[in-house]
C-alpha cells in the first residue's frame, strides 16, 4: 500500500485523536491529581465523572468570547489559533504505525523541532495582544523558557539522530523492532556481534541500544516538560504572581483553545519521546526462544493487525508518558525564575552536549 | 521545651554533590505521590452515602408518643423557656372526654411550632422536658427549605408516626457512653434500638 493513499487517513485520525485525547487527558489530569491528593476526583456527572469534561465544553461553549477594549484586536484573536496550528502540525510527521504516517517527510524531527517552536509566536501574539501586563509577562516568561530549554532537547535528540542516521521518524522507528531493514546489534556494538533483529522487544530500543540515551531521554523528558509548560516548569502561570499568564484575558472557547493547545503539545512531545526512544510502534515483548512474543504483539507492516497493534503500542507508550508527566507535575513544586535558568543553561546544556560527544564516540566504536 | 518527638533538628550547612543534584529527593517525592494515588481514599460521597452519626446527635425535632401511642406532651413550656433561640412556640389545651387515647396527660399542645430557622439544634429543649417528649432526631436533618412556609414546622411534621417509629440506640447521653465503652472493649455490639425512651 502506498503511504500517499493514507496522508487523508491519517489527517482524519489525527483530527479525531487530538481533541479525543484532550477530553481523556483533562479527565486523567483531574484523577490522577485528586488520586495523589487522596481525594476522589469528579464523581457526579456520569459513572466515576467520565462525562465532567463534556459539562465543562458545555459551559465554555455558552461563555461570553471577551476582547478586552484596549487589546490588538487582530492578534488577540488569531493568538489562540496559531498556537493550535503550530502544536496540531506537528502531528503531520508522527508515524502512527508501521507504513501509516501523514507525511513521510526525510527531515521529519527536524520539522517537529521546527514547527513546535512557531508555538513561541503565538504565546507572545497572545501576551502581546492582551495589552496586560499579567499576560506580557506569562507570554515573555513562557518565550524565554522555551525557547531555553530548545537547546537541551535539540541536543537530546541529536544523539538519537546520531545513532540512527537519519531525520525520518518512519524510519527511526524501523530500526527499534523486529522488522529492521539493516541489523540490530545490542547496545550497537558489532564488536560483540550479537545480532538482534530477530529478538526485537525492548532490546532493540534506542533507549537501550546506547546506554547514554538514557540520560538523554532523562533531560530530553525534562526539556519537554518545559517545552509544555508544565509543573514544574509551569512558570508562565501563576496565580500569585501573574494571574494566569498569557491567557489571563482570555475567556470561553479561545480560552479552551489554549488548553486543547496544551494537551496536545503534552501527547506530541509524549509521542515524539516514544518515537525517538522507546520503541516507537514496536511492541516491548522480545522474542524468546520457542515464545515468539514480539511476533505474536506486532503485526506485519501494511496488515490490519500491523496497523492496529503498532497504533496501540504507540499510543500506549504515550499515554504512558503523559501520565508520567502528571505525576511529576503533582508532586514537584515549581521552580524559580533563577533555578529554570540555571537549570536549562548550566546544567541540561552542558550535561546535553558531553553526552552529543559520548553518542558520537560511542557510534564510531560501534562501527 | 519538646512537644512532638516528629521533631527534626535543621541546620543550613553546605549540600553535598548528591544533595544538590536532587535526583533522589524527586526519586522519594514520587515515591510517596504513588503511594498516596493507590492507597484507599477516605472520602465519604455524602449526599449519596450518610455516616452513622452516633446515637446522640442532634437533627431534626420529634414529639413523641408512648407504647399506646398517646402524645407524651403536656405543654407545660419548658422546652419554649429552655430554648435560647425562642424557637418554640405552643397552645395548650385540655383534653376532653374520649380524648384519652390520644394525649396521655390531661393538657395538651393543641398548637406545638418549632421555628427551623431559629433553632440552633442545641438539645436544650430535650434536656428539659419531664415528660419525654421532644427529641432531637439523631437520623434525619432538617431539609434544606426555599420557601417562607417551610420554615415553622408544627404538630403535622413533629408528632411521631406510630407505623414508622423512631428507635435509637441510646436515648440519654449516659447510655450512649456506656454503650461507647461496652463497644470499645469488645462486648455486646449489637443492641437492639427502641422506640421508647
Amino acid at each position: 500500500m502506498t503511504e500517499k493513499a493514507l496522508i487523508p487517513f491519517t489527517l482524519i485520525i489525527f483530527l479525531l485523536l487530538v481533541p479525543g485525547f484532550v477530553v481523556i487527558g483533562v479527565y486523567l489530569e483531574r484523577k490522577v491529581s485528586a488520586f495523589i491528593q487522596d481525594r476522589m476526583g469528579p464523581m457526579e456527572v456520569g459513572k466515576w465523572g467520565v462525562l465532567q469534561l463534556f459539562a465543562d465544553l458545555l459551559k465554555l461553549l455558552q461563555k461570553e468570547d471577551i476582547v478586552p477594549k484596549a487589546a490588538d484586536k487582530w492578534l488577540f484573536l488569531i493568538a489562540p489559533f496559531v498556537i493550535f496550528v503550530a502544536v496540531f502540525a506537528g502531528f503531520a510527521v508522527v508515524p502512527l504505525a508501521p507504513d501509516l504516517a501523514g507525511s513521510g517527510a526525510a527531515v521529519g524531527v527536524f520539522f517537529l523541532l521546527t514547527i513546535v517552536s512557531v508555538d513561541v509566536v503565538g504565546l507572545l501574539m497572545a501576551g502581546w495582544g492582551s495589552n496586560n501586563k499579567f499576560a506580557l509577562f506569562g507570554a515573555m516568561r513562557a518565550v524565554a523558557q522555551i525557547v531555553s530549554y530548545e537547546i537541551p532537547l535539540g541536543l537530546s535528540i541529536l544523539c538519537v539522530v546520531m545513532l540512527t542516521q537519519t531525520l525520518d521518524l518512519q524510519a527511526i522507528s524501523f530500526q527499534q523492532g523486529i522488522y529492521a531493514v539493516d541489523p540490530v546489534y545490542l547496545f550497537e556494538m558489532k564488536q560483540f556481534g550479537l545480532d538482534i533483529s530477530a529478538i526485537g522487544g525492548f532490546l532493540s530500543w534506542n533507549i537501550v541500544r546506547n546506554p547514554f540515551l538514557l540520560i538523554a531521554y532523562v533531560i530530553f523528558f525534562i526539556a519537554s516538560l518545559a517545552e509544555c509548560n508544565r509543573a514544574p516548569f509551569d512558570l508562565p502561570e501563576g496565580e500569585s504572581e501573574l494571574v494566569a499568564g498569557f491567557h489571563t484575558e482570555y475567556s470561553g472557547m479561545r480560552w479552551a483553545i489554549f488548553m486543547l493547545s496544551e494537551y496536545g503539545m503534552m501527547l506530541l512531545v509524549s509521542l515524539l519521546g516514544a518515537i525517538l526512544f522507546l520503541g516507537s510502534w514496536n511492541t516491548p515483548f522480545p522474542n524468546i526462544g520457542p515464545l515468539r512474543l514480539a511476533d505474536w504483539t506486532s503485526g506485519e507492516p501494511g496488515t490490519w493487525f500491523g496497523y492496529l497493534s503498532g497504533a496501540f503500542w504507540l499510543l500506549g507508550k504515550a499515554v504512558f508518558g503523559v501520565l508520567v508527566q502528571m505525576w511529576a507535575r503533582w508532586t514537584l513544586p515549581r521552580l524559580r525564575v533563577d533555578q529554570l535558568m540555571y537549570l536549562g543553561w548550566k546544567v541540561l546544556t552542558p550535561v546535553g552536549l558531553v553526552l552529543f560527544f559520548i553518542c558520537g564516540v560511542w557510534r564510531l566504536i560501534g562501527i | 521545651m519538646q512537644l512532638t518527638n516528629r521533631s527534626k533538628q535543621v541546620s543550613n550547612k553546605e549540600m553535598t554533590l548528591m544533595e544538590r543534584a536532587y535526583i533522589p529527593a524527586i526519586a522519594t517525592g514520587l515515591a510517596i505521590t504513588i503511594k498516596h494515588f493507590f492507597a484507599k481514599k477516605v472520602t465519604i460521597e455524602y449526599p449519596e452515602v450518610k455516616r452513622y452519626l452516633g446515637p446522640v446527635f442532634r437533627g431534626r425535632h420529634i414529639l413523641k408518643r408512648d407504647e399506646d401511642g398517646r402524645e407524651r406532651c403536656t405543654a407545660c413550656g419548658l422546652c419554649a423557656v429552655a430554648c435560647p433561640a425562642e424557637a418554640i412556640q405552643m397552645v395548650a389545651a385540655e383534653r376532653e372526654k374520649g380524648e384519652e387515647n390520644l394525649y396521655r396527660e390531661e393538657k395538651y399542645a393543641a398548637v406545638y411550632e418549632v421555628n427551623m430557622l431559629r433553632c440552633i439544634f442545641c438539645g436544650l429543649c430535650e434536656e428539659a422536658c419531664p415528660k419525654q417528649a421532644v427529641y432531637l432526631r439523631h437520623d434525619e436533618f432538617v431539609p434544606v427549605f426555599t420557601e417562607r412556609d417551610q420554615v415553622i414546622w408544627g404538630k403535622d411534621l413533629l408528632v411521631e408516626d406510630m407505623t414508622n417509629r423512631y428507635t435509637r440506640e441510646a436515648w440519654t447521653k449516659e447510655e450512649a457512653r456506656a454503650l461507647d465503652a461496652k463497644r470499645a472493649s469488645g462486648e455486646s455490639t449489637n443492641v437492639v434500638p427502641r422506640a421508647i425512651p
